[in-house]
């Protein structure tokens, strides 16, 4: 099996605040990621497919073909765009790299046919990232992907 | 139905300090051998890097595995007040008994993060210069899950 990996980036604004916590509790648990009017990062996306080489091509999958999912996917979502108010996979989850990891694993998983999506690994800075990964099969039931909130910014 | 997802979070952390290598169960002209130029008996010194990665179920309420408002606090405590700008033979107590290699640095600070009472840590991974790197990766606990 070989894993191949695809670099994108890709800049967006955002802001953490949980409207069932109090003004006081948004500041001391979000603490400066509360600042109403939002900040920005150069994100960037790491997309791992692995897979069995095709005999024919040599390729687990074409990378120019994944470009352009993450194109479609990720970046036409995302780049430029406050993650709060414009993208509705986010609505209801507070915008941490977790979540959006999560939410990039859902939106890529499906468009992936050639090799399965291996990990998504999402720097939000050079000092920090989430990494998102299929549960090893045979696990109990029971997602651990984010969940909804009902919190709209 | 929707696939169950792992996710975890990694956050990056530097110090700096100096070290020997050398033991007192070797010779000299073994430790020489042993350990080159880092046994030289003044020590020498690396920005090292580290970076520690948690797991656990992502908190719906904040969007998180667990604040970084409390995981670098206590990594500050833990490890970086403790082994930043100092000589880990003299300055660290567990150093002063074995030979401050990065493998057994890193198992000492993953001793010491495992106590993390937020999230539990999964991995620590040191890079000592750009070319070298040692990590320590829980074992995974079979069947034990926990749910939001």
């Amino acid at each position: 099996m070989i894993r191949v990996t695809r670099k994108a980036e890709f800049s967006a604004s955002h802001f953490y605040h949980n409207p069932n916590f109090s003004a006081e509790e948004n500041r001391r648990i979000f603490g400066k990621c509360n600042n109403p009017h939002g900040h920005g990062h150069n994100y960037v996306l790491e997309v791992t497919v692995a897979g069995e080489p095709d005999p024919d091509t040599g390729m687990v999958l074409d990378l120019k073909e994944l470009k352009d999912i993450l194109q479609r996917e990720v970046m036409d979502r995302m780049d430029h765009r406050h993650l709060n108010y414009e993208v509705p996979e986010l609505a209801g989850q507070i915008p941490t790299c977790e979540n959006i990891a999560a939410v990039i694993w859902r939106l890529l998983e499906p468009k992936i046919t050639k090799g399965r999506l291996d990990r998504v690994r999402l720097y939000e800075s050079p000092d920090l990232f989430a990494d998102c990964t299929a549960e090893a099969s045979g696990a109990k039931d029971g997602d651990r992907g984010p969940q909804h909130t009902g919190a709209q910014p | 139905m929707t696939q169950p997802l792992n996710i975890s979070l990694t956050r990056r952390y530097r110090f700096s300090a100096s070290h020997r290598l050398h033991s007192a169960k070797f010779s000299e002209e073994e430790n020489h051998r042993l350990y080159g130029k880092c046994s030289n008996p003044h020590g020498h010194g690396h920005n090292y890097a580290l970076e520690v990665t948690i797991t656990g179920p992502v908190d719906p309420a904040t969007g998180m595995i667990a604040n970084l408002g409390d995981l670098d606090p206590f990594v500050g405590r833990e490890v970086l007040e403790a082994f930043d700008y100092r000589y880990l033979n003299e300055e660290v107590p567990e150093f002063q008994t074995s030979v401050p290699t990065t493998e057994i640095v890193t198992r000492e600070i993953y001793r010491r993060l495992s106590k993390f009472p937020k999230a539990r840590v999964e991995r620590v991974r040191i890079e000592e210069t750009s070319n070298n790197s040692f990590e320590i990766v829980e074992e995974s606990p079979v069947n034990v899950k926990t749910t939001a």
